[in-house]
C-alpha cells in the first residue's frame, strides 16, 4: 500500500507544480502561486523520503537542511541586480546534480549485475524465466533496495533503454553543468573563482562549431560503444565532451544574448531532470522535468523573437557578423548637464523612462523611484518604458523596479507604449543602448537590422545617461546619441540621477 | 570645357546664371568660365567682382557664344539666341520645353544638347540643383514682403499706448515649396497664418512651419495623393473643388492677405480665389498671386501687373518675384548650375561626361545629338515614398466567414498533419519498446502539452520569477538522489548525498528568491 502512497502524493505534487506556473499570469495570484510549489516541493521530498527505496534518511535530512540554510543565506542576501548571476549559478547545481544521479544509475546496473553473476544467473534476465530462476533471482533482488530493485527487475530491452536514459541525462545534465559556470562568470563579470578566464564578449577557440561537432559526434560513438559494452570510459568520455560542449558553447555566445541563453539553460536542466525520470522510473521527474523543460524552451522563444534572432543562431553564438557595410554614423554627441535635464523635466507633461542593464550595474533603480516620485507627485505622467531583452535576464528590469517600489501599472512594454512616443515631451534611457538602436529600422546592415527596439527618437526630446561614449554591450554604434533631439548626459546613472533629483522642484 | 553665361535680355530680368562665387566652384571641377560684359551687373556683381574671381569677360554675347562649349542661362534662349548654338554645344536653362517645343525643335535643328533646369526630377539626389525649388523659396519669401509692401497695417498684434493692433490674418493657399516659404515668413513676421493645400498629407509641414492647416470636411477615399506625381499635387475633382471654394467664400471677409501659390504641372493654374471672394474682402486687403504667370489662381488677377479693385483690394499679379531679389536667387541658382556641373563632370578633371543612364542627367535633357528627348522615361528612384493607402477591411459578412473557414481548415490540416505524423512515429517506436517505457513516455508527453499550455499566459513582466521558481522546482532531481541514497555502494551514496546536498540548496534558494521578488511587485 506504500507504494500507492507514494505515487498519489506525486499526484498531488504534480498537479501544485503546474499550478504553481500557471498562477504566474498576474502579479496577485503569483504570491500564491510560489506556495503552491513550496508545499508541492515539500510533499514530493516527504513521499519519497517515507516510500519504498528511500534509506539513509536521517542523512537525507540533514543534508537537506545543511543545503537548505545555504541556499536560505544565499537567497536572503543577494541583490537584486546580480539575480541572473544566481538563477544562472543554481542552474549548475541542478545540472551536476543530474550527472551525478545519472552515474550513480550506471553504478547500479553494474553493482546488479555483479550481484547477479555472483548466484550464477543471467543478467540482464530473461522475458521467460524458468520458475525455479525466478525464485533464486528473487532472492538476488532482495539484496538491493530503492533504485537497485527496478534495475534487478530489467530484461535486455530495458536495460539499453535505461543506459540510452541515463546518458543523456549525465550528457544534458554535464552541458547545463559547465554552460551555467560560464554564463555565471559571464553575468558576473568575476571569473575569480573559476580555473578559467570569462569576458562578456564572444569567444570561441579556433574550430569554432567544427568543436562543437566534433564533440557531439564524439558523444555519439561513446553512447553507442556505451550501449554495446556497459564500459564506464565511454562514459567517462561522454561526460567530458558533453562538459566542452556546454563551456565552448556558452563562452561563444556575447553577453547581450545572456537572457536567452539563462532561459535555455533553465530549460536544459528540465531536460536532464525528465531523462533522469525515465531511467529511474520515477513519473513525478518527469512530469516536472518536461514541465521546465519546455518552460524554458518557450522563454527562450519568446527572447528571441523579441530580438528578431533565430534560437539557432543565438545558440550557435555570435551576431553571424554584418552583411555589407554598415552606415557612417554623422554628427555629434551633444552633453548636457544637470541643470539642462531638470529644466527640460520641469517643463515636460510627460516623461517616458527607459531602463537598461546600465541602470542595474550602477544600482540606480532606488534614484529612478524617487525620480518617478517627484514628477508624477508634480502631476507630470510618468512611464516606464521596457523592452523584452532590456537587461540581462526577461523581465530583469521589472525585478528591479519593483524592488526600488515603482508601482508596476505604469511599467509598460514595448508593444504598449511604442505608439506614445511622438506625444512624449522628455524620454530619459537610462544604461540601454541596442534597444533604443534606430539602425535597427534604418539600417539593413547594422547587425541588429529588424530587431524591434523602442522608438524613442520620435519623441521630443531624448536624455541618454551613459558612462561614456563608447558603444555598448554588443559593439554596435547608436546613430541615436547623434541625433539633434538626443543630448548625452554623461556619467555613472546614480551620480547622475542623484544630482538631477535636488534640481527637480 | 568652357562655360560662360551671356547677358539676360528678357525684359526686367535681373538674373545671371554665373556668379563669381559659383565661378570659384566651376574651375575647381577643371573649367574655364566667362560671362558676358555686364551680365552680373543687375544682380550686383560687377564685371571686376567676375575678373577678380578669375572669370573671363567677353565684350559681346555673340563673342561669349563662339567661345564657349556650355551656356548657362537663367530664362529660355530667345530665338537669337538658340540660332547662335552650334552642334555639340550644351544650353543649360530654364526651358519650359511642354510650352516652348518651337524653339526645343531650333534647339534640336542645331545639334546642340539642352538641359532644362525645369526639368531636374525630384529626387533626394537632385535636391542641391533643384532650381524650381530654390526659386520658389525666393518667390514664397518675396510674395509676403510685397503683400506687406502693399499692406496698410501691422503683420504682428500689438498692444501699444496708442492704441490696440489686430494681428494681420494671412491665407497661404497651395503649401509647395513657396506657400512653405511663405508661411515661413508670414509667420515669423507675426501674421497670423492660416494654409490651405489639397495634399492632406502636407498638413503636418503646414503645421511644423507655424500655420494653422484649414481642414476641409471631406469623405472621399480618392482624396489627391501628391506622392505619385513627383511631389506636386494632381487635379482634384469637381466635388472637392466645389467644398474649397466654399471653404474660401467663408474665410474671405476675414482674411487680410492672400498668397496664391497653387499650380498643377503641365495646366493653367486653377481658380481657386474668385471675383466674389475679392468683393468680400476687407479694403486695404492684399492678394498676391505666384500662378499669375499660368493664369493665375484669383479671377482678377492680371499678370505683370498690380491692380486695385473697386473695394481697395490690391492685387499683385507679378511674375518676376526671384528677379526682384537677383542678388539671392542669382547665388542660389548660380549654385543650382554649379551642381549640375558638378554632376556631368563626375572626374573633376573639366570633362563632360553626358551620362543619359543617369536618371538626373536623363530626365533634365531634352535635346541631345541631334535628337529630341524629352518627355524622359520615369526616374528609377520614386521621388517620395508612396502613401500607405489603408487597405479597404469592410469585407462582406460572407467574405469574412470565407476566410475564417479557410484559415480554420488551414489550420486543421496542420495540425492534423503534425498529429499524424508524431503518432505515426510514436507507433513505430511503441512497436520496439517495452511497454514499462511507453507508460512513462505517456506522462512525459502529457506534461510538455501542460508546460507549453501554461507558460504562454505567464505575464511578461514575471518572466524573471517564473525562471526562478523553474529553477527551484527544477531540483526535483533530489528525488533521483533520495532514491539512490539507500544503496550499499559508497560511490553511489557519496555522489547521491552531494546531489541531495546542491538540490537542497537549489530548493531554498530558488523559492525564497522567488518570494523577494513577487513580493516586491505592487500597484500604484
Amino acid at each position: 500500500m506504500e507504494l500507492g502512497f507514494t505515487n498519489a502524493a506525486y499526484v498531488v505534487a504534480g498537479v501544485l507544480f503546474i499550478l504553481s506556473l500557471g498562477g504566474l499570469s498576474s502579479q496577485e495570484s503569483a504570491k500564491r502561486a510560489i506556495w503552491y510549489g513550496i508545499v508541492g516541493m515539500a510533499i514530493a521530498v516527504v513521499a519519497t523520503l517515507v516510500g519504498p527505496g528511500a534509506g539513509l534518511w536521517p542523512l537525507s535530512v540533514i543534508l537537506i537542511g545543511m543545503g537548505g540554510a545555504i541556499g536560505y543565506v544565499l537567497a536572503t542576501r543577494v541583490q537584486m541586480t546580480q539575480m541572473p548571476e544566481l538563477v544562472a549559478a543554481m542552474h549548475s547545481l541542478v545540472g551536476l546534480a543530474a550527472v551525478f544521479v545519472g552515474i550513480n544509475a550506471h553504478v547500479e546496473i553494474g553493482r546488479v549485475a555483479a550481484a547477479f553473476a555472483e548466484a550464477g544467473l543471467p543478467f540482464p534476465r530473461a522475458y521467460d524465466e524458468a520458475p525455479e530462476v525466478a525464485t533464486a533471482a528473487a532472492a538476488v533482488v532482495e539484496q538491493f533496495r530503492g533504485f537497485g530493485t527496478v534495475v534487478a527487475k530489467k530484461i535486455p530491452v530495458e536495460i539499453t533503454i535505461l543506459q540510452i536514459e541515463l546518458s543523456l541525462g549525465i550528457w544534458i545534465g554535464a552541458i547545463t553543468f559547465t554552460g551555467s559556470v560560464v554564463a555565471y562568470g559571464k553575468l558576473s563579470g568575476n571569473s575569480s573563482l573559476l580555473p578559467f578566464k570569462i569576458d562578456t564578449a564572444a569567444k570561441k577557440l579556433p574550430g569554432g562549431h567544427v568543436l562543437n561537432a566534433g564533440a557531439a559526434a564524439i558523444s555519439a560513438l561513446c553512447l553507442f560503444w556505451y550501449l554495446g559494452s556497459g564500459s564506464a570510459l565511454a562514459l567517462a568520455i561522454l561526460t567530458v565532451a558533453a562538459l566542452f560542449i556546454g563551456y565552448h558553447l556558452i563562452m561563444g555566445i556575447g553577453g547581450a544574448d545572456m537572457p536567452v541563453v539563462v532561459s535555455m539553460l533553465n530549460s536544459y536542466s528540465g531536460w536532464a531532470a525528465a531523462a533522469i525520470g525515465f531511467s529511474l522510473g520515477n513519473d513525478l521527474l518527469i512530469v516536472v522535468g518536461a514541465l521546465v523543460g519546455s518552460s524554458g524552451a518557450i522563454l527562450s522563444y519568446i527572447m528571441c523573437k523579441a530580438m528578431n534572432r533565430s534560437f539557432v543562431s543565438v545558440i550557435l553564438g555570435g551576431f553571424g557578423g554584418p552583411v555589407g557595410e554598415q552606415m557612417a554614423v554623422e554628427g555629434e554627441q551633444v552633453a548636457i548637464d544637470a541643470d539642462g535635464v531638470a529644466n527640460a523635466l520641469n517643463e515636460a507633461d510627460s516623461v517616458v523612462i527607459v531602463p537598461g542593464y546600465g541602470m542595474a550595474v550602477a544600482q540606480a533603480q532606488g534614484a529612478v523611484a524617487d525620480l518617478t516620485k517627484k514628477l508624477r507627485a508634480k502631476g507630470k505622467e510618468v512611464r516606464f518604458a521596457i523592452h523584452p531583452v532590456a537587461g540581462r535576464l526577461p523581465g530583469h528590469m521589472n525585478v528591479l523596479l519593483a524592488e526600488a517600489k515603482v508601482p508596476y501599472d505604469i511599467v509598460l512594454e514595448m508593444d504598449e507604449i511604442n505608439d506614445d512616443f511622438p506625444d512624449t515631451d522628455v524620454v530619459i534611457v537610462i544604461g540601454s543602448n541596442d534597444i533604443v538602436n534606430p539602425a535597427a529600422q534604418d539600417d539593413p546592415n547594422s547587425p541588429i537590422a529588424g530587431m524591434p527596439v523602442l522608438e524613442v527618437w520620435k519623441a521630443k526630446q531624448v536624455f541618454v545617461s551613459k558612462r561614456g561614449q563608447g558603444t555598448g554591450y554588443s559593439g554596435i554604434e547608436n546613430p541615436l546619441f547623434f541625433k539633434d533631439n538626443t543630448r548625452m548626459f554623461y556619467g555613472d546613472a546614480k551620480a547622475s540621477l542623484d544630482t538631477l533629483l535636488p534640481k527637480i522642484d | 570645357m568652357k562655360i560662360g553665361a551671356p547677358k539676360e535680355v528678357h525684359e526686367g530680368e535681373a538674373r545671371v546664371a554665373i556668379t563669381p562665387e559659383s565661378a570659384g566652384h566651376l574651375q575647381k571641377l577643371g573649367h574655364e568660365v566667362f560671362v558676358e560684359a555686364g551680365a552680373g551687373l543687375a544682380a550686383g556683381f560687377t564685371d571686376e567682382a567676375y575678373k577678380a574671381a578669375g572669370v573671363e569677360v567677353m565684350k559681346t554675347p555673340a563673342a561669349l557664344f563662339k567661345m564657349v562649349d556650355i551656356v548657362a542661362k537663367v530664362r529660355p534662349p530667345t530665338e537669337t539666341e538658340a540660332k547662335r548654338l552650334v552642334k555639340g554645344q550644351t544650353l543649360i536653362s530654364f526651358f519650359y520645353p511642354s510650352s516652348n517645343e518651337a524653339l526645343m525643335e531650333l534647339v534640336k535643328s542645331k545639334g546642340a544638347t539642352a538641359i532644362a533646369m525645369d526639368m531636374v526630377p525630384r529626387i533626394s539626389r537632385a535636391q542641391k540643383m533643384d532650381a524650381l525649388s530654390s526659386m520658389a523659396n525666393i518667390a514664397g519669401y518675396r510674395a509676403v514682403i510685397e503683400a506687406g509692401n502693399n499692406f496698410g497695417r501691422f503683420f504682428t498684434g500689438q498692444v501699444t499706448a496708442a492704441g490696440k493692433v489686430a494681428p494681420a490674418k494671412v491665407l497661404v493657399v497651395g503649401a509647395g515649396v513657396a506657400g512653405l516659404a511663405a508661411i515661413g515668413t508670414s509667420t515669423s513676421l507675426g501674421a497670423i497664418t492660416y494654409a490651405f493645400d489639397v495634399r492632406p498629407e502636407v498638413a503636418e509641414q503646414i503645421e511644423s512651419m507655424g500655420a494653422e492647416f484649414v481642414f476641409l470636411e471631406f469623405e472621399d477615399s480618392e482624396l489627391p495623393d501628391g506622392a505619385e506625381t513627383g511631389g506636386y499635387a494632381p487635379p482634384s475633382s469637381p466635388e472637392f473643388q466645389a467644398k474649397q471654394l466654399e471653404k474660401f467664400r467663408e474665410l474671405a471677409p476675414d482674411i487680410d492677405i492672400v498668397i496664391c501659390t497653387a499650380l498643377i504641372p503641365n495646366r493653367p493654374a486653377p481658380v481657386l480665389w474668385t471675383k466674389d471672394m475679392v468683393e468680400a474682402m476687407k479694403p486695404g486687403s492684399v492678394i498676391v498671386d505666384l500662378a499669375a504667370e499660368r493664369g493665375g489662381n484669383c479671377e482678377l488677377t492680371k499678370p505683370e501687373e498690380k491692380v486695385v479693385t473697386d473695394n481697395n483690394v490690391t492685387i499683385i499679379g507679378y511674375t518676376d518675384f526671384p528677379s526682384r531679389m537677383s542678388t539671392q536667387s542669382s547665388t542660389l541658382y548660380g549654385n543650382n548650375i554649379r551642381h549640375m556641373m558638378a554632376d556631368l563632370t563626375p572626374e573633376k578633371d573639366g570633362v563632360v561626361v553626358h551620362d543619359m543612364e543617369d536618371d538626373v542627367i536623363r530626365g533634365a535633357t531634352i535635346t541631345h545629338e541631334g535628337e529630341i528627348t524629352w518627355p524622359p522615361p520615369p526616374p528609377k528612384v520614386a521621388a517620395i515614398a508612396t502613401q500607405k493607402k489603408e487597405k479597404p477591411k469592410e469585407l462582406t459578412p460572407e467574405e469574412k466567414r470565407a476566410q475564417e473557414v479557410a484559415a480554420f481548415q488551414a489550420e486543421t490540416k496542420f495540425q492534423v498533419g503534425l498529429l499524424a505524423v508524431g503518432g505515426a512515429l510514436l507507433l513505430l517506436a511503441g512497436l520496439f519498446t517495452p511497454a514499462s517505457f511507453m507508460q512513462h513516455f505517456i506522462v512525459f508527453t502529457l506534461a510538455c502539452f501542460v508546460g507549453f499550455q501554461v507558460i504562454w499566459g505567464v505575464a511578461h513582466s514575471l518572466h524573471t520569477p517564473l525562471m526562478a521558481v523553474t529553477n527551484a522546482i527544477s531540483s526535483i532531481i533530489i528525488l533521483g538522489a533520495l532514491l539512490q541514497i539507500g544503496s550499499g555502494s559508497w560511490l553511489v551514496i557519496l555522489l547521491a548525498a552531494l546531489s541531495v546536498f546542491m538540490a537542497g540548496v537549489n530548493i531554498f534558494g530558488g523559492f525564497l528568491v522567488t518570494r523577494r521578488m513577487l513580493a516586491m511587485f505592487q500597484k500604484s
